[in-house]
């Protein structure tokens, strides 16, 4: 170890004696990281090319047979359309209304912290519980929303039974789920944008449309993205709600790629299969997130 | 939103503001204020709560009035929907299984991130970049990318059917984000502070213990909501690795009595209600810490 007391202040008092010390405080967490985190994306890569239950020797290699049965799967090809769906809505429904609520709040008015507040409080929710909760919403026999149908004069609404709507219903529940948590992001951004502008603008006849358009749009843009960014994340990695709102069904309509997965490739023990599906995600999102690194945003790990 | 509704409504009218000068046009952020904007949103309010209210208030129906009366206060309170889940040591032991899990997870996370982030912010050593982005990389894909593969690593492991295979693979997946929250953290702390510290022969672990983790304690607040938060949400790690009715979390739990009384919606809704109370009350309780923790951590990441 060098001797510091001699050496001047400065990064070069200490560089020689930090590799002992991070010999202690490093591996633990290296160790945790590689065994569950890092060694089971690769043992995905590998299984992959296997035809492969779980527990008989590994040695069933089929090469790329998992990924063109997984491409020309037609519940896949549905999971996958669902998940750009998720992705759709979030960007045509959930961001404007999360935006413009957050416009609404962003100031400290009377209930401001309130309402911000109840908007955010879905998304403290388990997906599972949120997902439940729904099922009752829209269940046909005893849920309100059959009920105020049917006092309107319609026969009982089964949503969640209808190919056609019970995947509306997920998105539905999404929206609610998730909005007030953009909305906070959103809320966070307006914080940073100088309000002199608005009073500048204000002075030089600007519509209240126009400062929205010119001033808080372009001064959001980054909490923007960084939202359009969790949307594209929270969308491949959906899968809670879809067993407890829908259970992927009916007739397997509302799967996400995630609950194709674990229906597919978990629920039968077809390890190969399912680590196939768990590769195409992975690189999904490592298109995702490089995509947004370089496309997006800030460089500041480093 | 129409656009002539927001001219209509300049905020210079019937503002709630403070009455100085120069706040009430600088507030313009809003574009709404007044009863058009209290109404619009009283109405997502509505959209947002009536799905909780009904749940809530439907645990006390009866079944038949479920049909008959979905919104309305129960024409007769069943509070036996209630105390009959509240009596069961089915409810107890699934919030006590998934505080147990929850809170190991959070001390395990903090214990074995917090050096290294140490490590990354103040030490110099070969490798030191590599590593660093080697634990970035957590960052980029969610649980269920390796879900089949961990459940492999699980079992071989014999840690199938036990808490700790919740426990090991949570801290491992939220050393990414905690390492990333935390390395930036401790780079604040003025570096006059590590080289004084050095000079008077106090070692890295010392300085660590006694100085980084006591100042830090805000950013060791945000590990902590955050990781709380996902243990105790998590649904897909427990559903593949525990078997044994005894262990379920609470998330499993709730499923599995929804299986069991399919039908009976009002004693689901009592039981969806007392298994998401913890959660509400926490939020109501330190709402501050918990919208900040999980938006900063979510943006900072």
């Amino acid at each position: 170890m060098a001797d510091t007391t001699a050496s001047p202040p400065g990064k070069a008092s200490y560089v020689h004696s930090g590799g002992l010390t991070a010999l202690i405080f490093l591996p633990p967490a290296l160790t945790l990281f590689t065994v569950f985190v890092i060694l089971p994306i690769g043992e995905a890569g590998w299984y992959g090319f296997y035809n492969w239950n779980g527990l008989a020797a590994l040695e069933n290699f089929v090469g790329l047979q998992n990924y063109q049965q997984l491409l020309a799967n037609k519940t896949f090809h549905q999971a996958f359309i669902n998940n750009l769906l998720i992705i759709a809505v979030s960007l045509a429904v959930q961001l404007p209304l999360a935006l413009s609520m957050a416009v609404l709040l962003a100031d400290r008015l009377v209930g401001s912290v309130a309402f911000r507040m109840m908007f955010f409080l879905p998304y403290i929710l388990a997906d599972v519980a949120a997902g439940l909760i729904w099922r009752f919403m829209f269940d046909g026999d005893y849920g309100p929303i059959s009920q105020i149908w049917q006092a309107l004069g319609g026969d009982p609404l089964y949503i969640l039974a209808d190919r056609d709507w019970a995947y509306a219903a997920v998105l539905t529940v999404i929206v609610w789920k998730y909005f007030g948590f953009h909305m906070m992001l959103y809320i966070a951004g307006l914080q940073n944008i100088d309000r002199n502008l608005y009073e500048a603008a204000a002075i030089d006849g600007a519509s209240p449309w126009q400062r929205f358009r010119h001033i808080t749009l372009p001064g959001l843009s980054p909490m923007i993205k960084l939202s359009v960014f969790f949307s594209l994340l929270g969308s491949l990695q959906f899968f809670d709600m879809i067993v407890s709102l829908t259970g992927g069904g009916p007739l397997n309509s509302s799967h996400t790629m995630v609950s194709f997965l674990y229906y597919f490739g978990i629920g039968r023990m077809r390890v190969g299969f399912g680590s196939a599906v768990g590769v195409l995600l992975f690189i999904l999102c490592a298109t995702v997130a490089f995509g947004y690194k370089r496309l997006l945003m800030r460089d500041d790990h480093d | 939103m129409t656009e002539t509704a927001l001219q209509r409504h300049r905020p210079r009218k019937g503002s709630l503001v403070l009455p100085k000068s120069d706040v009430v046009p600088a507030s313009l952020a809003a574009p709404m204020t007044g009863l058009p904007r209290f109404l619009i949103l009283c109405f997502v309010a509505a959209l947002v709560l009536v799905p909780l209210l009904a749940t809530a208030l439907g645990g006390f129906k009866e079944l038949g009035e479920l049909r008959t009366n979905p919104f309305g206060l129960p024409r007769v309170w069943q509070w036996e929907n209630y105390w009959g889940i509240l009596a069961s040591a089915r409810y107890w032991r699934i919030l006590g299984n998934s505080l147990f899990i929850s809170a190991v997870t959070v001390a395990l996370t903090l214990a074995v991130a917090a050096p290294a982030a140490f490590a990354f912010a103040h030490l110099r050593f070969f490798g030191q970049r590599f590593l660093f982005n080697y634990f970035i990389l957590g960052l980029t894909f969610p649980f269920a990318t390796a879900i089949l593969p961990l459940f492999i690593k699980v079992r071989d492991l014999g840690l199938l059917d036990t808490h700790w295979g919740i426990i090991l693979p949570q801290v491992a997946f939220s050393q990414a984000l905690s390492i990333l929250l935390m390395r930036n953290a401790f780079r604040q702390l003025p570096s006059e502070l590590l080289d004084a510290a050095l000079v008077d022969g106090c070692g890295y672990a010392r300085f660590f213990l006694w100085i980084t983790l006591p100042l830090s304690r805000p950013i060791l607040a945000t590990v902590a909501v955050i990781t709380f938060v996902v243990s105790w949400n998590n649904f897909l790690l427990p559903l593949v690795v525990i078997n044994t009715n005894a262990k379920y979390p609470w998330t499993l739990g709730l499923m599995d009595y929804q299986g069991e009384f399919i039908v009976a919606w009002q004693l689901i809704l009592a039981f969806i209600t007392l298994t998401i109370l913890p959660a509400v009350l926490m939020f109501v309780l330190a709402q501050r810490y918990i919208v900040s923790g999980l938006t900063a951590g979510a943006v900072k990441g």
